[in-house]
């Protein structure tokens, strides 16, 4: 029993409701939101640390024992992604102060940001399959209003769209587990892990796991991403910036955990389908990035890229692919995160986002242009920064296996990311500026300290990958040894 | 255009207090019997709906006067004020306790925290459900 793993769910819904009652201090709810966030990230380094010396933890619901109640379960694996979010939404919010506005600070965004982490920690953590598809439908409750709110008429269509396909997707999530139940008769993780290995999962079980890999899937943006372009490039900066770091990749964890704990017998069947929707995704994410011609489009299908790279380290299933492939979660979050901020940015100082109508942006903005560059370099994997040791390890796990055909795929696909964003950098930032020093419109202060804590934290995992590497490798052990994981809950 | 509706409205006086009641016995049946905080707020929140329906906007805000929006909040934080409750007792989260009292007039009573929580779902119940209700038709 540890009381706190449960705060990084239940301290953000507290302080959004509170927040709903301050709707008129615009100070007040700037502040609380943002220690509320600090607070969680600090919570959730104490847990990650804890579990190093303790083991993974439990947290059993009114002391319910599993299998019959509900509980939270904390591993290597869901600390790091909830200090991972939790960070990247305090230094969200650091430049939503300075961007977002007065019209959506009184709308209740800070409460509907708070509701959306609160949702996306929940799906970390939780040990109950049901409980996941309540925590995913707070998080998507909470994006649904995000894309909407300010109510543009692109907004408005899009959002349609974007609430229509996870409509649909959580329907298919309900009927999933509707059959699991039935066979199974358990919705704890581990249990289900445990009756699935009596019964070698056989086909009908194989069949109820293809589709939750199509529910994830829709989620995750794994080859099912028709929604995401669109949905992803509508609502204001930072909100963007929040779902391309958060939103894909709570569907990336319940791929990876559904895969690795609950259905991993019958590899044959599910990571070959996993490592051929992983591969097309590549293709298409590449095409559309090669093929786009604002910046914007360019950077949401730089995020489908990350989704299909990352999902082959869990195609190809050993223990340093899913080490690279945590490596690589974690710095496609940080990344992705700071990219659509600088891509907001670009479209605030210039009022363009077509590429080839600007130019000399680093002339006037500097500091801007050289973090935008550090991000690209992170992105295609050059080694000092994040990117590097996540590449590495996937390759690596993808040459042990002999899985050529998905390593030259990863490989050419970082190359395109490269390129992509090469040529914002050389059209947007390079050149001649028309604009004069004097004229150029201000940065927000707000903005650049979020710039450049983001581009430290993605320098930190990147040199810093030895210090983080413990925590790394004992999320992919517990991953690759599902018994770890089950013990600690059943026999507990 | 005003519609006759005295029959409506007539019946509506009667008949608002039993569905009240009704929700008011559900609401504290629940935790041990069918009922509890949920469908003991649906049925409360369909007898203001039902008030705001026959009667107009103005009278029903005159008699209650609450932003339904914070009532919904107010319900959030008593649910959650319950179940983080428990944590400063060092017991797990959502942990819930009871136990017998025994009052001068009225004899021995069980009292529960559940009760709390439940308020708290009610309250949320209510909140949701009339705002939305509201909201809807304001629109025209």
């Amino acid at each position: 029993m540890n009381n706190l793993l449960v705060l990084p769910l239940i301290i953000p819904i507290i302080t959004a409701v509170i927040l709903v009652f301050l709707r008129e201090q615009v100070i007040l709810q700037r502040i609380i939101s943002i220690v509320t966030m600090v607070f969680i990230s600090i919570i959730s380094f104490l847990l990650l640390n804890t579990v190093q010396t303790e083991g993974i933890l439990r947290l059993d619901f009114s002391g319910w024992l599993p299998p019959f109640g509900i509980l939270f379960v904390g591993d290597s694996f869901s600390i790091i992604l909830v200090l991972t979010a939790s960070i990247i939404t305090s230094i969200c919010l650091l430049y939503a102060f300075s961007t977002i506005g007065d019209r959506h600070e009184k709308m209740f965004f800070y409460p509907f940001v708070l509701f959306l982490i609160a949702g996306v920690n929940g799906s970390f953590l939780t040990g109950d399959i049901f409980n996941l598809f309540v925590c995913f439908e707070v998080m998507l409750l909470a994006s649904y209003v995000l894309v909407a709110l300010g109510g543009r008429k692109k907004q408005l269509r899009e959002s349609l769209k974007y609430v229509l396909i996870n409509v649909v997707a959580s329907w298919m999530f309900l009927i999933a587990l509707a059959f699991l139940y039935g066979t199974v008769k358990t919705l704890n993780m581990a249990h289900i892990a445990v009756r699935v290995a009596e019964a070698g999962q056989d086909p009908l079980l194989t069949t109820v796991a293809i589709l939750f890999l199509v529910v994830f899937s829709l989620k995750a943006g794994l080859l099912l991403f028709f929604w995401l372009p669109g949905s992803y490039s509508v609502p204001p900066t930072v909100v963007q910036a929040l779902f391309a770091a958060l939103l894909t990749k709570v569907g990336i964890y319940a791929l990876i955990r559904t895969f690795t704990l609950m259905f991993p017998l019958n590899q044959d069947v599910t990571h070959t389908i996993i490592g051929v929707m992983a591969g097309i995704t590549l293709i298409a994410g590449c095409m559309g990035a090669l093929a786009g011609r604002d910046i914007y489009t360019i950077a949401t299908y730089n995020v489908i890229i990350g989704v299909g790279f990352i999902l082959i380290g869990l195609a190809v299933g050993t223990e340093a692919s899913l080490t690279g492939a945590i490596y690589y979660l974690i710095h496609d979050m940080l990344a992705k995160a700071l990219l659509f901020l600088l891509v907001g940015m670009v479209f605030f100082v210039s009022g363009e986002s077509i590429v080839k109508k600007m130019n000399g942006l680093i002339q006037n903005y500097p500091l801007f242009g050289w973090i935008y560059f550090l991000v690209m370099l992170a992105l295609a994997g050059i080694p000092p920064l994040s990117g590097f040791m996540g590449k590495v390890l996937i390759g690596q796990g993808a040459i042990e296996t002999g899985s050529y055909v998905l390593l030259a795929l990863s490989f050419a696909s970082s190359i395109i990311v490269l390129y992509s964003l090469l040529r914002i950098f050389l059209a947007s930032f390079f050149g001649e500026s028309t604009i004069s020093f004097e004229d150029r419109k201000p940065i927000p202060k707000g903005a650049y300290l979020a710039f450049v804590l983001l581009a430290i934290s993605i320098v930190y995992v990147g040199v810093g990958a030895e210090s983080i590497a413990i925590y790394v490798k004992d999320a992919a052990r517990t991953l690759m040894n599902p018994s770890i994981y089950i013990d600690a809950i059943l026999k507990g | 255009m005003k519609i006759n509706d005295v029959i409506l409205r007539t019946v509506v006086k009667g008949v608002v207090f039993i569905i009240l009641t009704l929700g008011v016995y559900l609401f504290f049946s629940g935790h041990n019997a069918p009922g509890g905080g949920f469908i003991g707020g649906l049925v409360l929140g369909s007898g203001i709906v039902l008030l705001y329906i026959t009667y107009d906007l103005e009278t029903v805000h005159r008699k209650m006067p609450f932003d339904f929006k914070k009532v919904a909040g107010l319900g959030v934080l008593l649910a959650t004020g319950s179940a983080i409750g428990a944590i400063f007792f060092d017991a797990p989260f959502l942990s819930q306790t009871d136990a017998y009292f025994t009052f001068p007039v009225i004899g021995e009573k069980h009292l529960t925290t559940v009760t709390i929580f439940e308020a708290g779902v009610a309250l949320t119940v209510i909140g949701t459900l009339v705002t939305i209700i509201l909201s809807i038709s304001e629109d025209e």
